[in-house]
């Protein structure tokens, strides 16, 4: 029986900056089904952090409840990490994103999770541009409790049972377009080569990174007649773009040519370049981003890809104007000014 | 590239690396497991079908299989497979019942064995039970060739040599020690069905033009005729200091057999680099160990005799050079020649075949260095009747090597005697079957554990040096050779890929903690594909599984040099396109035809 991974690695390991191998990046043993899109998902979130050699003690994980949300156990095994409430994950991520701005958020969840029970908490962290990876682990069933359709169940998808999904689905995508978040991408649990770049590009991205993954139940959501299956999200695919994530020490001579390739710079001069593969869609400008989104639905395509992204809206902390240091290390002297300031400011306010 | 054809038995059985790389090819892992399973009958009923010899060679062998060891590509040092094959020996019950017993329904063959070692023995247990009637020649006073007069009592007790070599002669093999065959000719003449020469390599190499050799003869002796001497008692004791010549294991056998009949000052002196030597590295620690100097890197120069009686000898220091190509000259490193006292000196500097007895006339061909030609595959020489087999075939090999021989000069003789084509082999016989047996449950154990290689315990030097039949290896007590028996990492449980069973999810490739699996698009060319994988596949003597292609039009690509065999990659599979197969490989036997 094996409930244990073996502590032995591949002896000729590549490692990072930081002389970690992937291991350091690893989790526990995943509890969930064998060949769960989940699990994809977590080896994504593996990688990326590997790749961009982000020190692992600097990484907190945050999830809420379902399938979704007992991954951050399986990846950043050395991270910091919060299995909240129900629907909750915004706010305790919010709390911690305050506390500290230095440090890196995950924030997982499952479409019960953020489509149902958290959705009016989905919709305030966007409103608010909370500085975090906001990442959806999409099934569109809940299958934590045996496979019902979930709010984000196509209608006329058949579930395991046979049973017709008679409800709109809520598009979390076009959602968060529409609520301005600052950058929202589609992806699918299969795709690494795709996920990979945007999961960096997520991290380092100033503000709301929201990705929505399709990450198929191959327990009760694996069926035909599912648009959630395996099979189904692999012919209905349509990339926007062939994304690619260049660090900020490589990126000068990257050429672009016109009209197919845009180079989007992040805020800590790294560039994600794009291949467009949609002539008339320019992943900054928000209304072309929700036209490719409404005819790709139309033609029962799913868009993967980056979709949307804005620069140059700060987050939060830049929106209250906090200070930068963690608060666990204000110490008395900077909490506390002293009565000469304090009579200053009170003299301000008569 | 064409996937890759796994009902090719010889797929599977290079991934099982220890049994690849035995020449007998005994099934390792499948008898490491019985160990752990505290059956040591069975472990070594799975050894005496394939090695003829468990509790010889668990003390002795040249263990070519610990180096290909696949532990040892994951850690520092491969799972201790000889000395866990001993613990079986030392610990199992009843065997005899379990082999065959003589007298066999006689098929009216008559065959004879030439010399009484591994090979010949091999022989003439594989084909005693086909109802042959064989006849063992050698002339010494037992059975075991090489086992008894070379190998020192206190690597290998008389009572576990007499044991095995007995199993054999007991299968009702007519034996005629004392006898040294003097013509073949006249074995030929005495209307044989078949022949077959075990007579190893007999000659041990002299120097015989370094001066003062005639001179000092007296003082000076052939290491395998003087371990000889030991063993069957005309020499019991040595000088107090002794030169031995000589980087084999013969050489460590000879220095620490002097050490206990009265050498002191016993110094191993060899021409090559320490770390060039032909002694097996643990032969090496053990003469260290009682003792032992070992000067490297100094050419004989001279044997120095004074009033008749030798004083040392003279040698010339050098230092190794090695080409672009890898070949080593010695070359003077101009410094003063050394002078080593010495009252006696071994020559253990390698040994010879001699066919003196062999006529040149009976359509027996020898080749330009006189050895015998013999055919590699079928082990017959050009006079059709006689075989040969272990070293006297192609020179000094090893006992594992010349039970290898046995077999095969086995199946030969018998396809012989039945006027079949020799070249036309019967196949292996191969199994596989799956160990599932629940989502979390396999047959076998899986889990991989973490421990570091176990010390075979010795007995102390105060006691095995005073009494040269002491056993010096003491052997695993059952409880460490449990522990480890479980550093096996299995290699014969398969990771067997279904493709059209696959969805890929990519679990297997999340989950395996060696980094062997990846999905990728395929390649025409080996090397481009290897190097596309998750981590490089740089050791190119270890292949790569590759799948047929996907539904995505990928291929799954399995590197096989740092498999684990956990089986995390078929318990994470959701469609049991993976599952874990134990695979069972044994060698074409004479039983086989």
């Amino acid at each position: 029986m094996t409930y244990l991974k073996p502590l032995f690695r591949h002896p000729r390991l590549p490692k990072n900056k930081l002389g970690y191998t992937l291991k350091e990046y690893e989790g526990g043993i995943s509890t969930l089904c064998a060949g769960c899109g989940h699990d994809s998902i977590s080896a994504t979130i593996v990688q990326a952090c590997f790749e961009l050699a982000i020190e692992p003690h600097l990484v907190a994980k945050i999830s809420g409840i379902g399938c979704s949300s007992k991954t951050p156990a399986y990846f950043l095994g050395n991270s910091h990490g919060f299995n909240s409430v129900h629907g909750r994950m915004p706010s305790v991520a919010t709390g911690a994103n305050m506390a500290n701005k230095n440090m890196v958020y995950f924030g997982v969840s499952g479409d019960g999770d953020t489509a149902s029970i958290g959705m009016g908490q989905f919709v305030h962290a966007i409103r608010r541009n909370l500085n975090m990876v906001y990442i959806v682990m999409n099934n569109g069933c809940y299958g934590l409790t045996k496979g019902q359709d979930s709010a984000t169940a196509d209608v006329g998808s058949a579930s395991k049972s046979g049973h017709i999904n008679p409800f709109q689905p809520v598009d979390l995508a076009s959602l968060a377009v529409d609520l301005g978040a600052t950058f929202v991408a589609q992806s699918f649990s299969g795709d690494k080569q795709q996920l990979v770049p945007l999961i960096k590009a997520a991290i380092q991205h100033q503000g709301l990174a929201f990705i929505n993954v399709m990450s198929p139940c191959v327990t009760f959501n694996n069926n035909p007649g599912s648009t959630k299956s395996y099979d189904y999200v692999r012919e209905h695919m349509h990339a926007t773009g062939k994304t690619d994530f260049v660090p900020q020490e490589k990126s000068i001579q990257a050429s672009y040519a016109e009209g197919t390739d845009t180079a989007v710079t992040l805020h800590d001069g790294s560039v994600m370049s794009l291949h467009k593969l949609a002539p008339d869609w320019d992943p900054e400008d928000r209304l072309s981003a929700v036209n490719a989104m409404q005819q790709a639905r139309a033609k029962n395509e799913i868009l993967t890809g980056l979709l949307y992204i804005h620069t140059g809206y700060g987050d939060l902390h830049k929106i209250l104007n906090t200070t930068d240091t963690a608060l666990n290390r204000l110490n008395e002297k900077s909490l506390c000014p002293g009565q000469k300031t304090l009579d200053t400011i009170n003299a301000g306010l008569r | 590239m064409k996937p890759t054809d796994t009902r090719d038995p010889e797929y599977y059985h290079k991934v099982v690396d220890c049994q690849y790389a035995c020449p007998a090819h005994t099934p390792v892992p499948e008898y490491i497991r019985k160990i752990a399973a505290e059956k040591y009958t069975e472990a070594y009923m799975i050894n005496w079908e394939s090695n003829v010899f468990p509790g010889i060679l668990g003390r002795t062998c040249d263990r070519p299989c610990e180096p290909a060891c696949r532990r040892g590509r994951v850690e520092e040092e491969p799972v201790a497979i000889c000395r866990l094959k001993r613990v079986a020996a030392d610990q199992k019950g009843d065997v005899l019942s379990l082999m065959p017993h003589a007298p066999f329904p006689a098929n009216g063959k008559k065959i004879a064995l030439i010399g009484g070692g591994p090979a010949s023995l091999t022989v003439a247990r594989d084909l005693a039970p086909l109802g042959y009637e064989i006849h063992l020649f050698d002339e010494q006073i037992a059975g075991g060739g090489m086992m008894r007069s070379q190998i020192p009592a206190f690597r290998l007790p008389e009572e576990v040599l007499n044991e095995e070599v007995g199993y054999i002669l007991k299968l009702g093999i007519h034996t005629q020690f004392m006898t040294y065959v003097e013509s073949l000719k006249e074995v030929l003449d005495q209307n044989y069905d078949a022949v077959f020469v075990g007579t190893g390599a007999p000659r041990g190499r002299d120097l015989p033009k370094l001066p003062g050799r005639k001179e000092g003869d007296a003082f000076i002796h052939i290491g395998i005729e003087w371990l000889a001497s030991v063993a069957f008692e005309h020499v019991d004791k040595i000088g107090k200091k002794v030169i031995v010549l000589g980087g084999g294991n013969t050489a460590m056998d000879c220095c620490r057999t002097s050490r206990r009949l009265g050498g002191e000052h016993v110094k191993v002196v060899v021409r090559s680099p320490f770390k060039d030597m032909k002694a097996s590295p643990w032969e090496k620690e053990d003469a260290q160990h009682e003792d032992v100097a070992i000067l490297d890197n100094h050419v004989p120069l001279s044997f120095e005799v004074e009033n008749g009686k030798l004083t040392g000898m003279k040698f010339q220091r050098v230092k190794a050079h090695y080409d672009d190509k890898g070949k080593r000259k010695l070359i003077p490193t101009g410094e003063p020649d050394v002078f080593i006292e010495a009252d006696e000196v071994l020559i253990a500097i390698g040994q010879e075949n001699s066919f003196p007895w062999i006529e040149r006339d009976i359509g027996l061909e020898f080749d330009e260095w006189e050895m015998p030609v013999v055919d590699k595959v079928t082990f017959q020489s050009t006079h059709p009747k006689v075989f040969f087999g272990g070293d006297a075939a192609f020179g000094p090999e090893n006992v594992i090597t010349a039970v290898a021989h046995g077999h095969q000069a086995a199946v030969s003789m018998h396809q012989f005697c039945q006027q079949k084509d020799l070249h036309q082999r019967p196949a292996p016989y191969t199994n596989l079957f799956s160990t599932k047996m629940g989502i979390h449950e396999w047959s076998y154990d899986s889990p991989v554990t973490i421990d570091q290689r176990y010390l075979v315990p010795q007995a102390q030097k105060s006691i095995t040096l005073v009494d040269r039949r002491k056993e010096v290896e003491l052997g695993f007590d059952p409880p460490t050779g449990y522990k480890e028996a479980q550093r096996c990492l299995n290699c014969d449980v398969q990771t067997d890929f279904t493709a059209d069973r696959c969805i890929e999810c990519d679990a297997c490739m999340d989950i395996c903690p060696t980094s062997c699996i990846t999905f990728t698009g395929n390649e025409a060319d080996e090397d481009r594909l290897r190097e596309k994988l998750l981590v490089p596949a740089e050791n190119k003597s270890q292949d790569i599984l590759v799948s047929e292609t996907l539904k995505t039009g990928r291929v799954m690509v399995k590197d096989e040099d740092v498999c684990l065999h956990c089986g995390l990659c078929a318990e994470r599979c959701p469609t049991s396109a993976w599952d874990m197969q134990q695979f069972f490989y044994s060698v074409t036997k004479a039983e086989n035809v």
